[in-house]
């Protein structure tokens, strides 16, 4: 039954999608991004127009000024960026999440579909479930919620039950990739919309994100911000996000993606899978989506992160605990601790900026039980995780350690170089097409879809043919 | 913990998905030994024991059938415990702050 419900994928899919992604095919690998983003959804001005009307969006940006005061203290004179924060948990559901459900929902709603279906363990299975009751649609949440012990991630069983709070049927498996089968059979069973988070919806949904941030720092301060920093997974943040700052003008705005570090536990592992105390915005999904965006429930993923990103940055989960504290602390602001993920970085990097620059944090998401620290850290425990105090960049390793910092001072970033990304691309493309050789057409595209040129396409493929890693 | 359910109890059901032998061939060794496993909540649809195998209405309005495993499930997150190595940071912070505004 596995395997039947699999051959069948695609013509599942384009009936849950109802979007022709062979019109956007040009040759092998390359296909053309931009056409798609712009014949299958819909424009800034629809969107912001459909957002309005679900009050999703217009959140509010605020300076942290206690935060970028003890940054300046542990940073060298003249340095310590001002730390804006976006404050996406005031969306209905509790997350920048429902810009991307609300694209969506809409959509599924305009076409006939009589309810939406969503594969996530996240905060985007709340987002949908909430744009759906909006819209009178039922939904369908399918989570990764169980280890084989039925024991439960605390952050997901939350997600559970807030999906069920918005009248969503939730279904709960244990851990592993066949969620998709079951995501498959489900679509299949009810013709409902496949409210993917890899369409042009869901990326298109977030544009509004980058737009309003550029747009709101622009009119306080006169100037677009210098950085915006983006918590990384599945690349949909990240690919919204700056595409939304280009389409207000803010060009020269770095974006800078964070994810935690969680490198060394399997995703698909029944072990380490409540040995994270991050269930998304981590390793896990940030570096293989980055290298091989395809790799989701659509033919073509309309977030593609190496298009967009100027940096890649990695913090460890005691450093994000440590933050979380703190803006709870010194800034009033109770969040996260996920959504506190780039603001850990912007700790950082703030320190190596000058006192007149801005940085944005783009997110921040709901609390409470399940969610909170004490629930994580509690839970950590439990499952035999070392809590303790500490320099977390050498001392936190994920599955076995947890390291907190005591101070602002002891925040750091571990650097990712986008050219290893880069790299893992080329490997991947190679490994997934199968071939040595790929015509100009295809080296064209690689090289836009890695912000790379031609010549650099040229050298990678050949060093990673030489290494016969591929 | 209640054995019996009514009809029209809100209850919670438990199915095997794929037995360790139908998995998806790309899994971990750990992953390989176990089920998948699924678990999914709804209004009973006639009256049923803990242990039988009984059918219920979904949120969605679907009809699945499963083994009942809880009556009126409980939601068993919480907020945790308080933790000892993050409790000293504010306090750490705000001193910080009243030494600046000196």
């Amino acid at each position: 039954m596995y395997e039947d419900v699999m051959k069948r994928k695609n013509e599942i899919i384009q009936r849950a999608v109802g979007i022709d992604y062979s019109k956007f095919e040009i040759e092998g690998i390359a296909f053309d991004y931009e056409r798609m983003m712009q014949e299958v959804s819909y424009t800034l001005e629809e969107i912001k127009k459909i957002q309005f009307e679900t009050q999703v969006g217009n959140t509010p940006l605020v300076e942290l000024k206690n935060l970028t005061k003890l940054v300046r203290r542990a940073s060298k004179p003249g340095k310590g960026a001002r730390i804006f924060l976006k404050d996406e948990s005031t969306n209905p559901s509790g997350s920048f999440k429902d810009r991307r459900a609300s694209v969506s929902v809409y959509h599924a709603k305009n076409h006939g579909y009589k309810g939406v279906i969503a594969a996530t363990s996240g905060n985007y299975g709340a987002a949908v479930a909430s744009q759906a009751a909006k819209y009178g649609l039922r939904s369908i949440i399918v989570q990764e919620t169980f280890d084989s012990n039925h024991v439960g991630q605390p952050e997901i069983l939350e997600k559970g039950r807030a999906c069920e709070a918005y009248g969503a049927e939730v279904v709960q498996l244990t851990v592993g990739p066949e969620l998709f089968y079951y995501t498959l059979k489900l679509l299949d069973e009810t013709g409902y919309f496949n409210a993917s988070l890899y369409t042009p919806f869901g990326i298109a949904g977030i544009e509004t994100l980058g737009y309003e941030i550029a747009t709101q720092v622009k009119s306080r301060y006169g100037k677009f911000p210098d950085a915006v920093l983006v918590t990384h997974a599945g690349g949909g943040n990240v690919t919204g996000t700056a595409r939304g700052l280009k389409k207000a003008g803010a060009f020269n705005t770095k974006v800078i993606g964070v994810s935690v570090d969680l490198r060394g536990l399997h995703m698909a592992s029944d072990h380490d899978f409540n040995r994270k105390s991050f269930t998304t915005g981590h390793t896990g999904f940030g570096i293989p989506f980055s290298a091989y965006p395809d790799r989701v429930d659509v033919p073509r993923n309309a977030a593609r992160s190496l298009r967009y990103l100027d940096r890649y940055v990695l913090v460890t989960q005691g450093e994000v605990f440590f933050t979380t504290e703190a803006l709870a602390q010194v800034e009033g602001m109770m969040r996260g601790p996920a959504g506190n993920t780039s603001l850990t970085a912007a700790l950082s990097i703030a320190r190596e900026m000058d006192e007149d620059q801005i940085i944005v944090v783009q997110e921040t998401e709901y609390t409470g039980a399940g969610k909170l620290p004490s629930a994580q850290l509690t839970f950590a425990k439990k499952m035999g995780i070392t809590v303790k105090n500490g320099d977390s960049i050498k001392e936190d390793i994920p599955g076995k350690v947890i390291a907190i910092p005591q101070d602002v001072e002891q925040i750091g970033v571990i650097e990712y170089p986008l050219e290893n990304l880069k790299k893992s691309y080329v490997k991947e493309s190679i490994k997934m097409y199968g071939r040595h050789e790929f015509s100009n057409t295809e080296k064209k595209f690689m090289a836009e879809d890695t912000n790379s040129n031609l010549k650099e396409i040229d050298e990678m493929l050949g060093e990673v043919l030489k290494n016969g890693k591929a | 913990m209640i054995d019996m359910a009514k009809k029209g109890d809100w209850v919670k059901i438990h199915n095997v998905v794929l037995a360790p032998s139908q998995r998806s061939s790309n899994l971990p060794e750990d992953t390989k030994k176990v089920p998948l496993e699924a678990w999914i909540n709804g209004f009973l649809n006639e009256d049923g024991e803990i242990g039988e195998t009984v059918k219920i209405t979904t949120l969605s309005g679907r009809i699945v059938s499963g083994t009942l495993v809880e009556v009126n499930p409980r939601y068993t997150h919480d907020f945790g415990d308080p933790i000892p190595e993050l409790l000293k940071i504010g306090p750490h912070l705000k001193k910080q702050l009243e030494e600046g505004s000196d």
